[in-house]
């Protein structure tokens, strides 16, 4: 497939020297008007990266901040068609940070996989990030997105051993996310050391760029992450500056106060 | 859709029932699921694991259950003759212990610790927290609020079993979250944790295993059924909410073409409104919890709540394997409403002596609308998938009744 803005993204960072900063928010949280406000300040606050949450009824691998997030944004009308809105009307203002949409299977099985990939393109999406499409299952969403020009990013964690590592990379492009605890998102934090061991063996497998997330807070967790991977995602924290802010405004600050201080983290650590 | 030579050999090496199943969950999972789905494989080969099972299920649960002709029904509908099926009488009351003990063994061969399962009603969440206890294994049930709330007497009881009841606040506090809530947990405790899934859905190879434990029911039911009348019965009758009772009665019987196999599902207020549990009339094909399956849902793929007077049955999905059947026609599907369950609840108590669970009542309430019209040599074998302790608090609030 041809190159898509996450290669280029990732190409230019490591002729930067630095990891990417990659960001998690939840579409249509609070509500749509906020959460547009939210992912246009992103890149301006560091973030190399957005993945935006498709909101579902039923988020089983997420921890409680992103599943009280899903809540809130279909409580304010959130549906795939308005996320996808949302998505170009970011894309009339940046045309360069790449944007992966990270969900569950059943909305955009619902909405026709055809009909979403041609929307999903046309709105400006680079990638998509389907929490429950396993490679086994990569007829249904993989596959059909490869052909379409969208990068198909695959999970990897701790229960991913060698002998499963190829089939999980075989159709993957973009990243792969490297989720380093078994568990929910927003957990507890990883053991950078633990993370090391298992970048290393991943690589012997990839040459894909490895983001890695999942219980990662601070601006010095991202950084120690930033060492060892190419990029570090974090969600949980930023989903809860939505949770905690206490007008529309001040979730907006509060989301890009805290990307601005986990991005400093990242930037602190020079790789070249 | 083309007819197969069997209805018998699903599902296919992917884990699918046409387009239905398959293993829809997140990475950290698969290895587990495949892991589980080798040990499955070697059990099936291994004579020991099935003298084990066998010895278990006559000794400790109390089978075989008996196939019971029930004399008065048959003689108030005044048609076709009723037998019920009285998996009621197996130990803590329900079918649900029959795959609970073929899934411990598994998690003993595989080394497990611990156990984990979701509940609705608390008849699965029993049946896990006895054969956890039997075994001395470590027991988590997940169950929501609001079945906590309805089925006080199953609560606890689990927690006389020894294991710990955990609350599930999210959604509508029912089955479908206490499930996400297990799936969690499992994803979290991937080391030592074996999840006991309580129906023939989730990933595969749940749906196939589930089924098989519970095909003990169908394989009984046709030896007894030769024994009393020499012949098999015409028509099947069971009530569905995953589908795991009425899989095990029906599928040994799929390949009698002759035989009417009904699956009942929970109309609740009726099929019109928006407060049923209906997934195959009311919903439409999708995926959820490891598997593609009917489910309700809105225009945007988001899954509604389902509601059922019947804890058990209050679910907005429904086991992959039936809406294959379902959509190739082998099996038919209708519905009754907590109106119907409630009265054919209280007709069972009356006429037979036996107080049926809420569930198994959806499936005695289609008895008016089949029973009356049929001749008197037309057999009709009826689940009765459970008894209805747990359910007299819920069946008294409903009639207006202070305990």
């Amino acid at each position: 497939m041809s190159e898509t803005r996450i290669d280029r993204r990732f190409k230019a960072l490591k002729a930067d020297g630095r990891a990417a900063f990659v960001t998690y928010v939840m579409a249509g949280d609070p509500n749509f008007e906020t959460a547009l406000e939210i992912v246009k300040g992103l890149p301006g606050a560091g973030a190399d990266i957005i993945e935006l949450g498709l909101p579902f009824t039923d988020p089983m691998a997420d921890g409680p901040a992103i599943q009280q997030a899903g809540l809130r944004a279909l409580a304010s009308g959130t549906t795939l068609k308005k996320t996808l809105k949302l998505v170009s009307e970011f894309r009339t203002g940046d045309d360069e940070t790449p944007i992966v949409l990270m969900g569950y299977y059943n909305p955009i099985y619902s909405y026709g996989v055809d009909q979403f990939l041609i929307d999903a393109k046309a709105a400006g999406v680079d990638g998509l990030i389907v929490v429950d499409l396993p490679s086994e299952e990569d007829t249904e969403l993989c596959l059909p997105a490869r052909d379409a020009g969208l990068n198909f990013i695959r999970l990897a964690t701790p229960t991913t051993d060698d002998k499963r590592l190829p089939k999980v990379l075989a159709n993957s492009s973009g990243f792969l996310y490297y989720v380093s605890i078994a568990g929910t998102t927003g957990a507890a934090a990883p053991k950078p050391s633990d993370v090391a061991q298992a970048l290393t063996r991943i690589r012997k497998t990839t040459d894909l760029p490895i983001a890695v997330g999942f219980g990662l807070r601070t601006g010095e967790q991202a950084a120690e992450i930033a060492k060892i991977a190419d990029g570090a995602v974090v969600g949980t924290a930023l989903v809860e500056q939505v949770a905690l802010g206490n007008s529309d405004d001040d979730k907006v600050k509060r989301v890009l106060d805290l990307a601005r201080e986990i991005s400093a983290g990242i930037r602190s650590v020079n790789k070249t | 859709m083309a007819k197969p030579n069997s209805y018998r050999t699903g599902p296919d090496e992917t884990g699918h029932f046409g387009i239905f199943g398959g293993q829809f969950v997140a990475e950290t999972l698969m290895p587990l699921i495949l892991e589980l789905d080798a040990a499955y494989e070697a059990s099936k080969k291994d004579p020991e694991f099935a003298e084990e099972l066998s010895g278990l299920l006559k000794h400790f649960v109390g089978r075989e259950s008996p196939l019971y002709f029930a004399e008065r029904l048959t003689e108030h509908y005044g048609g076709a003759k009723i037998y019920l099926k009285r998996e009621d009488l197996n130990h803590t009351g329900a079918h649900k212990i029959n795959n609970c003990m073929g899934q411990i063994l598994l998690a003993r061969r595989m080394g497990k610790k611990r156990i984990i399962a979701e509940t609705g009603a608390g008849q699965h969440g029993v049946a896990t927290a006895t054969v956890a206890a039997r075994f001395g294994l470590k027991c988590a049930i997940y169950m929501g609020e609001t079945d906590i709330e309805r089925q006080k007497p199953n609560v606890f009881r689990m927690k006389l079993l020894g294991a710990e009841v955990i609350p599930v606040k999210s959604g509508a506090r029912t089955l479908k979250d206490a499930m996400n809530e297990a799936l969690r947990d499992w994803v979290t405790n991937v080391e030592d944790t074996f999840y006991i899934i309580g129906t023939v859905a989730g990933p595969h190879p749940y749906p196939e295993l589930v089924r098989d434990f519970q095909c003990v029911i169908g394989e009984e039911t046709r030896r007894q059924i030769m024994e009393a009348e020499g012949r098999l019965p015409d028509t099947l009758l069971a009530c569905i909410g995953g589908g795991s009772n009425a899989m095990g009665l029906f599928h040994p019987f799929l390949d009698d073409e002759s035989i009417d196999i009904i699956g009942v599902e929970a109309a609740g207020h009726g099929i019109d409104t928006d407060k049923h549990a209906a997934s195959l009339k009311g919903g439409r094909p999708g995926v959820l919890h490891g598997n593609r399956t009917y489910l309700l849902q809105d225009d945007d793929g988001q899954i509604l709540e389902a509601h059922s007077i019947s804890a058990g049955l209050d679910y907005p999905g429904i086991g992959p394997e039936h809406s294959w059947l379902n959509d190739i026609g082998r099996v038919k599907y209708v519905n009754a409403t907590d109106t119907e369950a409630l009265e054919a609840f209280q007709l069972c108590c009356k006429l037979e002596g036996i107080i049926p669970a809420l569930e198994s009542a959806h499936a005695l309430a289609y008895l008016e609308k089949l029973a009356p019209d049929l001749p008197k040599d037309h057999l009709i074998v009826v689940n009765l998938s459970g008894r209805g302790d747990k359910d007299i608090f819920t069946v008294a609030d409903a009639l207006g009744v202070e305990l």
